[in-house]
């Protein structure tokens, strides 16, 4: 073999191996639905790929119910584990940084996360370390039909208490009107209700009291009173006909339909009323208003207090250096106004919620903005073993198929079954 | 001579069955060990502990997660469900699929075209066969809106209320599987030897007669055969309740098998899903070695 074959050889074995070693792979798992989101987060891959010769920002969809149960398996195995992850904090958080699987970035983003929400940070820092960045937060209002509103002749304004709320109920029903609909068959919709009672019978210490086993844990007046008021509410049949069966799209479905007059929902809702409903449009923005969910009498919880999620991407243990870099990237302002103005969601990044074009995703926003407490969604902030049971037993309360009492204990039972 | 050739060479006889064991018993037995025993040693493992999923397994609380599963009310109910699965299949659907498969089972004219139709709901997806069945039963949007709209009754929520849940979802099992005992019948059928018939007819026997002296006997293996698919199957009843109920309304409508993973599963308590698990494993076993050593002892 001659020097030139030789030479010519290596040559062509460098020009082959060199791409590969320096190809870094970055696998960003997600749930998001919402297509608008999806294209500017894909778009966000793109410039940075192109940017960073060698890296190669992917984001991967797992249906919500599907990366719950893969999670645990996929972050103990070395080959499937992904970068990055979907993350609603919480208890969920809480059992992946005690078991190691996650890396404190905050060294690798710098002042990245001052530029954001300090409260959205703080759902991801645990004992000082930030595991991710959050890139958008939610509120849950009330969203009401106007025309229904209009029809039945109860006004907004006087359903900011739970006397005047229950009161306007009533007439909605005297109007032929269905009043709420829930999507009770997936529960957790349900627990938005129940949560929020206990928010505002006991106000911003009663879920961390009753976590940190204080005044009997979750067996304290407030859950209970908690379950009463539901049941109080309940005993008026609010709700759709079959509501123990109805799944969260079919909820959307009715409330674009206009056959029922309040859901109290995400701001997803305004994306997905629309889609399914039976004409494929829905109710027309101009006819939904917001509300904030009532005060309770005696309760210590104020109206301008708020229940709602914030998501970020968690960075694993074993995820290269890039992974924070493009997180970092991510998290400009550029993405956080396209999201705001596209309406895809409201951005954590400071100042970018101003971008919100869409009127009921402004006013969602500026509760947002106004509030002194804002709750992680209740599910999301115990983990999925008591989570779970808190919606299992807020369908149940309303139902009357336990008492309050009972409810509050079982919440108690799988706190300390945890 | 043959004897004589046989003695001569005991030895290579018996190494020819140990080498056939050498060479062909280990990768199917590997592969036992590693997808069926060790999970379930696994399993029966993590049962002991709470365990989340995450993070090393260090929690012992020795047979509580048994205990916990079995003070469940929603628990209990599953294994009433299942059982109730059981009774229905038992009752309902092979008797349904025997008497179809005596209809279709000759060379009538169109009884092809209606095997097949009865066969084709066993062919589609457990899911996507629950989700066209959720649809139907939609009070507001489905099938069943239509018809007490049509009716002019107030619309009916199968789904939403307690016993009728359940009895839906009863009635889709009997509907996607009835075609498979009967194929399995129609199959046997097909075995029963005409000239029995013929001889039994001679006899003077009459139609009732036939079947249950002559028919029923010769296809009976098949019966047994299709009744153990039957409880196995009910026993292992999930996609149904996934597609249509999740389970609901209030925790009416679960089996083992959907309790492990709404209870287990989702709620990353994967020490007290194992320990479900387990229970469904031993009630698997025990019938299936039961039912065999008793009732297929001769098939």
């Amino acid at each position: 073999m001659s020097i030139r074959t030789l030479a010519l050889a290596s040559c062509c074995i460098l020009a082959l191996a060199a791409p590969a070693l320096a190809d870094t792979t970055i696998t960003i798992l997600h749930v998001n639905d919402n297509k608008t989101a999806v294209k500017i987060w894909d778009q966000s891959a793109a410039d940075y790929n192109a940017s960073h010769k060698g890296v190669k920002v992917q984001f991967k969809y797992l249906e919500n119910e599907a990366i719950k149960a893969k999670l645990p398996t996929m972050l103990q195995s070395q080959d499937s584990r992904p970068d990055a992850f979907y993350s609603w904090g919480g208890g969920v958080l809480d059992a992946q940084t005690k078991a190691g699987f996650l890396k404190d970035i905050k060294g690798e983003v710098g002042d990245v996360a001052n530029k954001l929400s300090p409260t959205a940070v703080a759902a991801f820092t645990v004992d000082g370390k930030l595991y991710g960045l959050p890139f958008d937060t939610d509120a849950v209002p009330i969203f009401y039909n106007k025309a229904l509103f209009a029809k039945a002749g109860v006004k907004p304004e006087d359903m900011q208490s739970w006397d005047g709320f229950l009161a306007a109920v009533k007439k909605l029903k005297a109007a032929g009107v269905t009043p709420i609909v829930v999507g009770a068959g997936e529960k957790w919709p349900m627990h938005f209700w129940y949560s929020y009672l206990v928010m505002r019978i006991g106000g911003s210490q009663a879920l961390a009291d009753a976590k940190a086993g204080k005044d009997g844990g979750f067996n304290n007046p407030t859950f209970v009173e908690a379950g009463q008021r539901l049941q109080e509410l309940a005993a008026l049949q609010p709700f759709q006909p079959g509501y123990a069966s109805t799944s969260h799209a079919q909820s959307a479905a009715i409330f674009g339909d206009g056959k029922a007059a309040m859901d109290l929902m995400g701001s997803w809702l305004l994306g997905m009323q629309g889609p399914n409903a039976s004409n494929g449009k829905g109710q027309p923005e101009s006819n939904i208003g917001v509300m904030p969910f009532p005060t309770l009498p005696g309760g210590k919880g104020e109206i301008g207090d708020t229940l709602g999620g914030v998501h970020a991407f968690l960075v694993t243990k074993t995820a290269p250096a890039e992974t924070a870099d493009f997180l970092k990237f991510f998290s400009s302002e550029k993405y956080a106004k396209e999201a705001a103005e596209a309406g895809a969601y409201i951005p954590v990044v400071n100042g970018t919620a101003a971008y919100i074009k869409d009127p009921l995703v402004k006013q969602i926003a500026e509760m947002l903005a106004k509030t002194k407490y804002h709750q992680n969604f209740f599910d999301q902030d115990l983990g999925p073993s008591v989570g779970r049971v808190i919606n299992d037993v807020s369908v149940d309360v309303a139902a009357s198929k336990t008492t309050p009492k009972a409810a509050a204990a079982a919440i108690q039972e799988a706190e300390e079954q945890q | 001579m043959s004897t004589a050739r046989y003695d001569e060479n005991p030895a290579r006889a018996g190494m020819g069955a140990v080498g056939a064991l050498v060479i062909l018993l280990p990768p199917a037995l590997l592969l036992f060990t590693l997808f069926v025993i060790w999970p379930i040693g696994e399993a029966s493992w993590y049962s002991l502990f709470n365990w989340n999923g995450l993070g090393p397994v260090d929690r012992f609380i020795g047979l509580k997660n048994y205990k916990w599963a079995f003070e469940s009310a929603v628990f209990q109910r599953a294994i009433f469900n299942n059982l109730l699965v059981i009774v229905v299949s038992l009752v309902i659907q092979l008797p349904l699929a025997l008497g179809v498969a005596l209809l279709v089972a000759g060379r009538a004219w169109g009884s092809v075209a209606f095997r097949m139709i009865f066969f084709l709901p066993y062919v589609l997806a457990d899911i996507a066969a629950g989700l066209i069945w959720r649809f139907m039963f939609d009070g507001d949007y489905g099938l069943v809106a239509a018809i007490t709209h049509a009716l002019e009754m107030k619309p009916v929520y199968l789904l939403a209320s307690d016993p009728w849940a359940f009895s839906a979802i009863l009635a889709v099992v009997v509907w996607k599987y009835f075609g498979f005992h009967m194929m399995l019948y129609v199959a046997g059928l097909q075995g029963v030897d005409k000239s029995l018939l013929e001889a039994a007819e001679i006899d003077g026997a009459n139609a009732w007669q036939k079947f249950r002296h002559v028919t029923l006997p010769m296809l009976a293996p098949m019966i047994r055969l299709s009744i153990f698919f039957a409880v196995v199957g009910s026993l292992q009843l999930f996609d149904f309740v996934a597609a249509l109920t999740r389970g609901g309304p209030f925790d009416t409508t679960h089996t083992m098998v959907s309790f492990l993973y709404y209870f287990g599963v989702t709620r990353m308590r994967v020490g007290f899903g194992s320990a479900v698990g387990d229970v469904l494993f031993v009630v698997c076993v025990a019938f299936a070695w039961g039912y065999r050593r008793w009732v297929m002892r001769d098939d």
